[in-house]
């Protein structure tokens, strides 16, 4: 598998991203060299191991449905570039 | 244009709110209507190195709801990472399940026009809500409140089997009903706790493969989802004959102007990147806790009409209408524990309740009638105390007050008189004081009669017994 400039470009928009023609070579370079890393995987025998997507040895962690207190609005917006009548405020979004 | 050329195909993707106390993955309240942004969290607020946990009650609620869609429900469930920038949603995912959802493979039977079909369900998954946006007039800014983010969701997405907007109502009604009946959600599609999607394309009658299908969004109310489906049918079928070719798009549904629009913008295709989400590790349903929430499943729609029109002689249409909303089967059973004459019960709930909620624009819940009042009004009428006619003046006041029935009677003076003297002295005075209608009935003019009851009631005020008013003057005019 090896990753093409096109590609680098799709991730780009999905990350809204805007790249130059240098960061699109750099990138596909790089990417590519982390994809050639992680090959190295296939070199393992998983034959008698079962696929999962957890490594973790845990499963059914959950909690009650027990209401806990939240954050003043003085905390939430601490973090907040911009604010207006309680809400976070960004740029104008159009349907 | 005929749509008559065209056989309609629809699948619909429904999202319902489950009526947890705490969001879905942190300890934050789901109450409604909260100042904005008072519900939030480290968590919900997507801050970086939190950790969500799963509330065991959305899980629980989901799996009630798939079961009773007779949904097939997985033994192993993950949770993956839907990956989109929005500004509703903080953290650019939304946590949802992709590949292993809880329910898969279930069905709903509906009725439309006196036939019944049986509608297939895809899939139910669970996922967390996204926040509120408010666009700012002039349209230089947009307001994030994300009360909402993180309330448990349910997606119902059905096959695509709809062949109509009446048989897409009827559905979306019937999974209303059920999710009330199962207790997990609100259901109320104006407050935005039940919303719909909906898939819809044409193609000639006879042909396999679907046409290009259009994806219409916000459609807030039962007509409004049948509406914008009968306004695309129509769009779809003019495009077909002219020969021209349906895009496949997102379209926004326009109550006020009855149109659909397109939404430029989402004409990209959609890459939503799912992967499993490494901080929820997996979920074993085992067959004891599918056990134990089917049986808080309780008696569903389908199986109370069957019950009403077997056990109590219902029309299979007032069965229908009186089990499609849980609140209305409820008050039924309520004054059947008051009154054994469940067809009365029916009637009136059919007739003078309906009528009124509907000619008012009201839900049951904003009257205040009680089952223990209708009950007891059909006692009083059945005992003669009181007239239909009469019984009309006290349904409307129990809708109002809550009073109960006798205690308005009594109020009001409006029990009725039996007493054959005191009507006899009134229809005396009417046959009386209208000689010439008295002559008319004596000369073979047996309508004439009519007026002469209508006096009598008159001046009794509607609390004459009309039986024996009428009985009375027969005999007086017969003399």
């Amino acid at each position: 598998m090896s990753i093409q400039t096109t590609d680098v470009e799709h991730v780009a928009r999905l990350a809204r991203l805007k790249l130059s023609d240098e960061e699109r070579e750099m990138f596909t370079g790089q990417l590519n060299a982390i994809l050639q890393y992680a090959e190295k995987l296939n070199e393992l025998d998983t034959e008698n191991v079962e696929p999962t997507t957890h490594v973790l040895p845990l499963s059914n962690v959950m909690r009650e449905d027990q209401v806990h207190e939240s954050l003043t609005q003085e905390q939430v917006f601490r973090n907040a570039p911009d604010e207006e009548d309680g809400q976070f405020k960004v740029p104008a979004i159009l349907e | 244009m005929s749509t008559s050329k065209y056989e309609t195909v629809i699948g619909l993707e429904v999202h319902v709110e489950l009526h947890t106390k705490s969001k879905i993955f942190c300890g934050c309240s789901t109450e409604f209507g909260a100042p904005p942004n008072s519900h939030t969290c480290p968590v919900c607020l997507g801050h970086p190195g939190v950790l969500p946990v799963l509330n065991r009650q959305a899980v629980d609620y989901a799996m009630k709801a798939a079961m009773a869609l007779n949904c097939e429900i997985g033994d192993v469930c993950k949770f993956d990472r839907k990956n989109y920038f929005y500004p509703d949603s903080p953290k650019a995912y939304q946590i949802s399940q992709y590949d292993q959802p809880i329910g898969q493979n279930g069905y709903i039977d509906i009725e439309v026009d006196g036939y019944t079909k049986r509608i297939g369900i895809t899939r139910l998954h669970l996922e967390e809500d996204a926040g509120k946006l408010t666009h700012v007039d002039g349209g230089y800014a947009s307001l994030v409140d994300f009360n909402r983010v993180g309330t448990p969701l349910v997606e119902i997405v059905s096959e695509p089997e709809i062949s109509s907007p009446e048989e897409a109502k009827a559905y979306l009604e019937k999974l209303r009903a059920i999710m009330q009946y199962c207790d997990v959600s609100d259901v109320k599609m104006e407050e935005g706790s039940m919303r719909c999607d909906a898939n819809v394309s044409l193609r000639p009658h006879g042909q396999k493969e679907f046409g290009t299908r259009a994806e219409l969004k916000n459609m807030n109310s039962f007509r409004g989802v049948q509406r914008g489906l009968e306004y695309e049918q129509y769009r779809q079928a003019e495009i077909l004959d002219e020969g021209g070719e349906v895009i496949q798009e997102t379209r926004r549904w326009d109550d006020a102007q009855g149109k659909t629009f397109s939404m430029r913008g989402k004409e990209e295709a959609h890459d939503y990147r799912y992967f499993p989400d490494p901080d929820l590790v997996r979920l074993y349903i085992d067959e004891d806790w599918k056990a134990r929430i089917r049986s808080t499943i309780p008696e569903l729609p389908d199986a109370r009409k069957a019950r009403y029109t077997k056990e109590y002689g219902l029309p299979d249409y007032d069965a229908g209408v009186i089990t499609s909303s849980k609140p209305l089967a409820d008050l039924f059973e309520d004054s059947l524990k008051h009154t054994s004459d469940a067809k009365s019960v029916s009637n009136w709930m059919m007739g003078e309740l309906l009528g009124y909620l509907n000619s008012n624009g009201l839900e049951l819940a904003e009257v205040k009638l009680t089952g223990q009042g209708l009950g007891e009004m059909i006692n009083l009428i059945d005992k003669g105390t009181i007239s239909s006619k009469i019984a009309k003046t006290v349904f409307k006041e129990m809708l109002q007050s809550g009073k109960l029935p006798q205690q308005i009677v009594e109020e009001q003076g409006l029990v009725q008189i039996s007493d054959e003297g005191a009507i006899m002295a009134i229809v005396q005075e009417v046959v009386a004081a209208n000689p010439a209608s008295v002559q008319d009935y004596q000369a073979g003019k047996e309508k004439a009669i009519g007026f002469l009851v209508g006096q009598v009631m008159k001046q009794s005020k509607g609390k004459a017994n009309p039986g024996l008013v009428n009985k009375l003057l027969v005999e007086v005019l017969k003399k």
